[in-house]
């Protein structure tokens, strides 16, 4: 993955330098129509379609990203020449059309590091399409998998640990159930909290694809840094990243009632003292989502480390435990007070 | 000329109503790749689309899921020889089939063994259940999912004609909903047959509610995001021999039902329960009580408010009352409780010719603990009669 993450260096300083027009190599009339191609290659999103030459406006991280089975992830966002995106004052970004959200997942100990599948946002006039890709077997382009998959791969997380297991490449709606508001499609990760612009993004390349770049200041903190705030505040990063993009509102577990974002206040809609709504088998015998001072009686820690898909959250895209994300939110609820609700 | 304006118009109509390109799409249970075309045809169908399930058994690993409108899944039966799509080996996803479009129609077709809830449909406007099967097929076990059919948060709902057995939760749960009609159907082996919780505008009628944990259940629970359950008729249901003992995990609403329990009414205001047919209950064949766990929601209700409880047949209840305390009751009162059960607080009004036994807690906050049963009449004036439960034209003749 040092190859990727070297390119996609190497791609930001060609964006910064060249004045910023993506190359002529993206296909933005396929990228602005309705079609679906059944190839990765077709857009011209990598330079000579090797995942390690993304042709980018440019790449980003976060603070504290979606787990997703230890994948490594290398995002970048494709923004056409000439327009520009603007942050809103809740911090979500408004993207203009023809705009790609590019992210691949691979894992640096598999198949050599290279990806098993790239996602795409594109923000057509239409609205936001998910669209997944498996990467074929020769690696030299990805397949439309409309219908989801699921790809055996094997891999060591930090603690040396050796999985294997079949990852969940999403379909189309599944893609859709995460990044669902109010029913539409919008993007999830780049928020103003919680997105980062490599320092290599110079205000030049900033200015040139943001109206407002000045909005753009993470202030969430990351999850596994404790340098970077409070154990509360990672716990709330890590739900807010992980959990929130159905626990709000407006989205797919809306009707629980549960709502974790960033922004929500830490009472009983967020699990504290909240009793088991449609969670089924999901409450593990528990009577609270979250038991101040007793994680081990906290069905949110139940459902994050269980992997039954009748109990297992999130529901979608996790066939491995988060140790290292439960730990931490063990450790938060531990260390509240036991007449906390 | 006006004639041919109106004419021209009404072809526009009914252009956008129904695209000409409507079609079938048959989808086989044959083939290596049998599942990924079944989740493709439901991805690339378009409105007014059907898609066909052929005879036979898809054996699923992931999720299902439908999220365009106005699509028909139908398959070729629900038994032996139909469309089954068992989910005994799977690996993802919280429910079998999750439907997030509005104007579906559901048919004929058999989803068997999920490991969470069976059909979820959420935000499904005008979604229609039409003979179905859900069955968690080794019968009652804590291991099972939760909600057999399971619609939330949509506008117009109808179930009709489905089987449901073996929910650890409710067989068929219709949630934070409005305008409801559950009928014809059959729920049993689950820990409640039929659950509408946190709703406004439901009938519930015509279905046999037999060997559950309790029959029929109407809900409310705090701190959700639709609260304030009222208006549901629950009427012409054979709700009978309720004696699966409890198999809900611990910490669930439904899991606090006791064996034996045939209409279950709980914080909800303006139920009618009526022209019934209730029958070895062993507990009770109606019951009526306030939600008496721990809350601060200040939006909430927690107690029953206009309950009529009226020209039911009562057969054999109250001989096994599964609540604490309840066998001693059962004991000093010859052997057996009355058929209608109701804890003392809220208001009810019980017109049957049968007797009613108050748990007399005046309140919620009362413990169980200090009950003091006591035989009460709860007669009296019922407010107006609700009126019939309508659905969009177009539901019902989904159903014809």
């Amino acid at each position: 993955m040092k190859r990727i993450a070297a390119a996609l260096i190497a791609a930001l300083l060609c964006a910064s330098a060249g004045g910023g027009a993506a190359p002529a190599a993206v296909d933005q009339a396929l990228i602005e129509g309705s079609a679906m191609p059944a190839k990765l290659s077709a857009f011209g999103l990598f330079a000579g379609n090797d995942p390690a030459r993304p042709v980018a406006s440019f790449a980003y991280t976060l603070r504290t990203p979606l787990f997703s089975d230890y994948a490594e992830k290398h995002r970048f966002v494709s923004i056409p020449a000439g327009k520009r995106a603007t942050v809103l004052a809740d911090g979500t970004v408004d993207f203009p059309v023809g705009t790609v959200i590019v992210k691949s997942f691979g894992w640096p100990d598999f198949n050599e590091g290279r990806p098993v599948e790239t996602r795409l946002l594109i923000h057509r006039a239409s609205g936001w399409v998910a669209l997944p890709y498996i990467w074929d077997a020769d690696g030299k382009d990805a397949s439309l998998a409309i219908a989801g998959r699921r790809v055996p791969v094997a891999f060591k997380s930090p603690d040396g640990t050796a999985h294997a297991i079949q990852y969940g490449v999403p379909n189309r709606n599944q893609c859709k159930e995460c990044h669902s508001r109010a029913g539409t499609i919008v993007p999830i990760g780049p928020k103003a909290r919680n997105l980062v612009l490599a320092d290599t993004v110079g205000a030049d390349t900033r200015a040139l694809y943001f109206t407002n770049p000045a909005a753009l200041k993470p202030v969430m903190p990351r999850w596994d840094d404790p340098a970077s705030g409070t154990l509360q505040d990672r716990a709330r990063a890590y739900l807010e990243a992980n959990c929130a993009h159905c626990h709000n509102p407006e989205g797919s577990a809306s009707n629980s009632g549960l709502f974790l974002r960033w922004t929500d206040p830490v009472g009983v809609n967020y699990g504290i003292g909240k009793r088991p709504t449609a969670a089924g088998r999901g409450s593990g015998g528990m009577d609270f989502a979250i038991q101040p001072g007793d994680p081990d009686h906290s069905f949110l820690i139940y459902r994050l480390e269980s992997l039954d898909p009748g109990i297992a959250m999130p529901e979608l895209g996790r066939s491995t435990v988060h140790k290292e994300g439960a730990a931490l939110l063990r450790e938060w609820i531990a260390a509240m007070p036991k007449d906390a609700h | 000329m006006r004639f041919h304006v109106l004419s021209l118009a009404a072809a526009m109509v009914a252009v956008a109503a129904s695209p000409a390109a409507a079609k079938t799409i048959n989808v086989s249970a044959e083939g290596a790749d049998a599942n990924e075309k079944l989740q493709e045809a439901l991805i690339l169908a378009e409105p007014g689309d059907v898609v066909q399930l052929g005879a036979g058994t898809w054996t699923l690993t992931d999720g299902l899921s439908l999220d365009v409108d106005n699509v028909t899944l139908r398959g070729a039966g629900t038994g032996e020889g139909g469309s089954i799509l068992d989910f005994s080996g799977q690996q993802g996803a919280g429910e079998g089939l999750l439907v997030t479009s509005d104007d579906v129609l559901l048919a004929n077709f058999a989803v068997l063994n999920t490991r969470g809830d069976g059909i979820k449909s959420k935000g499904a406007d005008r979604i229609v259940y039409n003979e179905l099967r859900v069955e968690w097929t080794a019968g009652p076990k804590e291991t099972n999912g939760a909600y057999g059919i399971y619609p939330v948060e949509s506008q117009d709902v109808l179930i009709d004609s489905v089987y449901v057995r073996g929910a650890s939760d409710a067989g068929i749960y219709v949630g934070q909903s409005r305008n409801i009609v559950v009928r014809d159907s059959i729920a049993t082996e689950n820990v409640a047959g039929i659950e509408i919780e946190n709703c406004f505008d439901a009938d519930v009628h015509d279905n046999i509610a037999t060997k559950n944990t309790g029959g029929i259940l109407v809900f409310d629970l705090p701190n959700l995001p639709q609260q304030g359950g009222h208006n549901v008729r629950v009427f012409d249901n054979v709700v009978s021999d309720n004696s699966t003992p409890n198999f809900a995990p611990k910490g669930n609403i439904v899991a606090s039902v006791p064996t034996g329990t045939g209409v279950l009414v709980m914080a909800n205001r303006n139920v009618e329960v009526f022209d019934n047919v209730f029958e070895d209950n062993g507990t009770a064949n109606v019951m009526i009580v306030g939600y008496r766990y721990d809350q601060k929601d200040p939006k909430y209700q927690p107690l029953p408010r206009q309950i009529v409880v009226r020209d039911n047949a009562h057969g054999k209840a109250g001989f096994a009352p599964a609540f604490p305390g309840g066998a001693e009751i059962a004991a000093a009162m010859g052997g057996a409780i009355p058929p209608v059960l109701w804890d003392g607080a809220g208001d009810a009004i019980v017109l049957d010719d049968v007797g009613v036994l108050s748990l007399g807690l005046p309140d919620v906050t009362t413990p169980q603990s200090e009950a003091k049963p006591v035989p009460v009449k709860l007669g009296g004036t019922p407010p107006p009669a609700l009126p019939a439960i309508v659905l969009p034209e177009g539901m019902e003749a989904k159903v014809q």
